[in-house]
């Protein structure tokens, strides 16, 4: 805190609050599937980073999941060095335009800050993403790489993990291919997150960036299938990287649960994201949304579900949830969005039952009232159900968003790899190794359902341990 | 980028499309299917395996002509270049010396069945094959599966050629044991044949093609009621027990987007192709 803030106004006292984020008005934004957060325009972004104390032990740097030095980045970015700035990012992050808009920082960077204790902490992500969009539009600088070293690397899956653990490999100077089972790459970011959180023009942006870091993304490739982690490593390749991601998508198990008109939440997300069936028939993706939607689960899938079927057209959209709101593990933020668009929430209530009509399109839902119980192991109070209390719901859309287990293509095809009673692939510690020598693992794949922010963690942790790895092996 | 090798008429808006794909040639089995996207605002479409040549790294599937998509794909012509295909997806069948096989083939699904038909014999089996369309213009393969089979019986609905409909099954099943049935057609016929198979206790491996979008695990579309668990077919078949599927629900969830389709195709048409 000894220097002078360049660009703050004399001595003025900080502000308490944040600069809000410019957003679209509800609304217009219900109609539409464009981005609802504009981003801070410069002289927002200057006021906003002007708040920031500059902390000589900060606080948030420990909150960030890929110890991205957000002092120094906010530093540059209040002296107008943007091309610096984001380069301070970058050393750290490959995909900030990505992390700036999705990463849950009230959690963790924004979390801890110093700010927060009096007032609203420093919005570091907006501030990312603000450094990150102005360098689309301006130069966009690839990072430095290290001299070749002969090694090759195979990652499985073009995500946020694979995608990380790529970009810091092959700036470490080794060849990497990425083998992507999509046609696209992104991963969840594509297929998963609505257009209207985090364009896919981003994503692709991003993907294109780490395609000139060096990386081959070879897409339409299913390991597991179209070569298997055994005959990558027979192959050719001296290491394996499994950010393969969370995969089939859970059902509840409730009579009529294969009626028309139920989508698990993964479908109807591919089918409106990746697909474009928001623009069907001009995509040839169809996706059918009734009149009264519900969405079962209350976690960022759901809420993004939810906000997706009501620009679908739908006249009304209901979240039901088995606990209490303060429970909701969706996002203060996308919760709050989802609540101004007029999406409402019915709390403590499960579904029971399917009811169809004659056709087989689901007519009706049946639920049943939950009460709180005592704490169960997440440490949440238990959802019990109040008996004699069932209710029926008209429907005529059912979007279940409780979750998802692993893809299990990998783990069937990959003798000696050692997996959980879940499915998920067991790791030895942070550095993401695996039973099977030179095979490490990073993301849902390791953890289950969890963050973008938290794979690209895994990712970059596994790359460090990867290139250790392959050091020590030459050697 | 996938090059078409050779385009055949297998009948009217059927036809037979063999394309590069080196990496799905080595590894594909019998059973195992691909997914194909044409364009950037394509859909993404499953089509059962129904050939592959590892040495000339090819593949083979056929397809009717009547979706958007495979319309589109009826256009292609030898040379042109398919840009994204996945696979081999799904599990391979199961082929083992079972001792006396019948394999059923209806439709389109005529092209794959000649595959099993192949592996099945050179595992040792008899194979007794039985093939059927809705009329005589639309069977295909007659001469080939005769030639793979040891003994073939022909059927269409309208009596058109051969049998009419499914009912000779029952004498075949009568006067002959069998140790396994495969069937793979249109799910009503898988439907029909397996509750034929039952009373007999033949073993009956049914092949499903229910709407899938991502194939691999995903989506949860291909969502199919198996002897009362759920299971999806990309990852869990496409091959079931005949006697445990639901078809019902499985000709339901196949009815889903009809209209959607029925506009996606028409637009298409009338925007000339």
């Amino acid at each position: 805190m000894a220097e002078p803030l360049a660009e703050a106004k004399p001595k003025s006292k900080i502000r308490k609050e944040s600069v809000p984020m410019p957003k679209q008005k509800p609304e217009v934004r219900r109609h539409n599937f464009n981005e609802v957060a504009l981003g801070y325009t410069e002289e927002q972004a200057l006021t906003e980073a002007n708040r920031c104390l500059q902390c000589p032990q900060p606080k948030c740097v420990e909150g960030c999941p890929v110890e991205i030095d957000i002092p120094a980045f906010i530093k540059l970015l209040r002296e107008k060095r943007f091309d610096e700035g984001i380069k301070k990012i970058k050393e750290k992050n490959s995909l900030p335009a990505i992390c700036g808009r999705v990463c849950p920082q009230e959690d963790q960077c924004q979390k801890t800050c110093v700010m927060g204790k009096a007032g609203e902490p420093v919005s570091i992500g907006r501030l990312e993403r603000f450094l990150a969009d102005w360098e689309k539009q301006n130069n966009i600088q690839i990072a430095e790489k290290a001299p070749p070293t002969s090694k090759t690397v195979a990652v499985v899956g073009a995500g946020p993990a694979g995608l990380t653990a790529a970009a810091e490999l092959v700036k470490l100077g080794h060849k990497v291919v990425i083998f992507e089972a999509l046609h696209l790459p992104g991963g969840v970011l594509v297929y998963g997150i609505p257009e209207f959180r985090l364009p896919k023009r981003i994503v692709q942006n991003e993907a294109d960036y780490v395609g000139k870091l060096g990386v081959d993304i070879r897409l339409s490739c299913l390991v597991g299938r179209t070569y298997t982690i055994p005959e990558l490593l027979k192959n050719g390749y001296d290491a394996v990287f499994i950010g393969s991601g969370a995969g089939l998508p859970q059902f509840m198990g409730v009579p009529g649960e294969n009626l028309g008109g139920i989508y698990s939440a993964n479908e109807f997300l591919i089918r409106v994201n990746l697909m474009k069936s928001y623009d069907f028939p001009r995509y040839d993706t169809p996706i059918r949304i009734g009149k009264h939607v519900v969405v079962i689960g209350g976690g960022n899938v759901a809420m993004d579900s939810a906000r997706s079927a009501l620009r679908l057209g739908a006249e009304e959209v209901c979240i039901v949830y088995r606990r209490s709101r303060e429970e909701l593990p969706a996002r203060e933020e996308e919760i709050a969005n989802a609540e101004e668009e007029g999406i409402v929430c019915k709390f403590l209530a499960a579904p029971v039952r399917y009811i169809g009509d004659e056709k087989g399109w689901v007519k009706a839902m049946e639920c049943i009232c939950m009460e709180l119980g005592q704490p169960d192991e997440s440490g949440r109070r238990r959802p019990c159900r109040v008996e004699g209390s069932e209710f029926i719901m008209d429907v005529d859309t059912v979007i279940v968003a409780i979750g998802r287990t692993p893809n299990p293509i990998i783990q069937r095809t990959t003798e000696g790899l050692e997996t959980t009673k879940w499915g998920t692939i067991v790791v030895k510690d942070e550095s993401g190794k695996t039973s099977l020598e030179g095979v490490y693992a990073g993301g849902d794949i390791v953890t289950g359902e969890a963050t973008v922010i938290s794979a690209m963690g895994a990712g970059k942790k596994a790359a460090r341990a990867i290139h250790e790895y392959l050091t020590k092996k030459s050697s | 980028m996938h090059k078409v090798v050779a385009v055949e008429e297998l009948a009217p808006k059927i036809k037979w499309m063999e394309v590069h794909a080196s990496e799905i040639a080595t590894k594909c089995r019998p059973g195992q299917f691909v997914m194909l996207v044409l364009g950037a605002k394509g859909e993404r479409v499953p089509l059962t395996i129904a050939g592959f040549d590892r040495k000339k790294g090819t593949i083979s599937f056929a397809f009717n002509e009547v979706g958007k998509t495979t319309k589109q794909l009826g256009l292609f012509k030898q040379g042109d270049s398919i840009e994204n295909l996945l696979g081999p997806l799904g599990n391979p069948s199961e082929i083992g010396k079972f001792g006396n096989v019948l394999c059923i083939g209806g439709g389109v699904m005529i092209a794959p069945m000649h595959l099993q038909v192949q592996a099945f014999r050179e595992a040792g089996n008899k194979v007794t094959t039985a093939i059927g369309a809705r009329i005589k213009d639309l069977l295909f393969f007659e001469d080939k599966m005769k030639a793979l089979s040891n003994k073939l019986y022909v059927a269409t609905d309208d009596g058109s050629q051969g049998y009419q409909g499914l009912g000779f099954l029952n004498d075949v099943l009568e006067t002959e044991k069998f140790d396994r049935c495969v069937a793979m057609g249109p799910v009503v016929m898988m439907k029909q044949v397996s509750e034929m198979t039952k009373p007999f206790g033949i073993p009956t491996i049914v092949t499903l093609t229910p709407i899938m979008v991502d194939g691999m695990g995903m989506c949860g579309c291909c969502r199919v009621n198996v002897g009362g668990q759920m299971k999806f077919a990309c990852v869990d078949g496409p091959e079931f027990n005949g006697h445990l599927v639901d078809f019902e629900e499985l000709v339901n969830r196949q009815r889903v987007f009809m209209p959607e389709e029925r506009l996606s195709s028409l637009l298409w048409e009338k925007s000339g192709g």
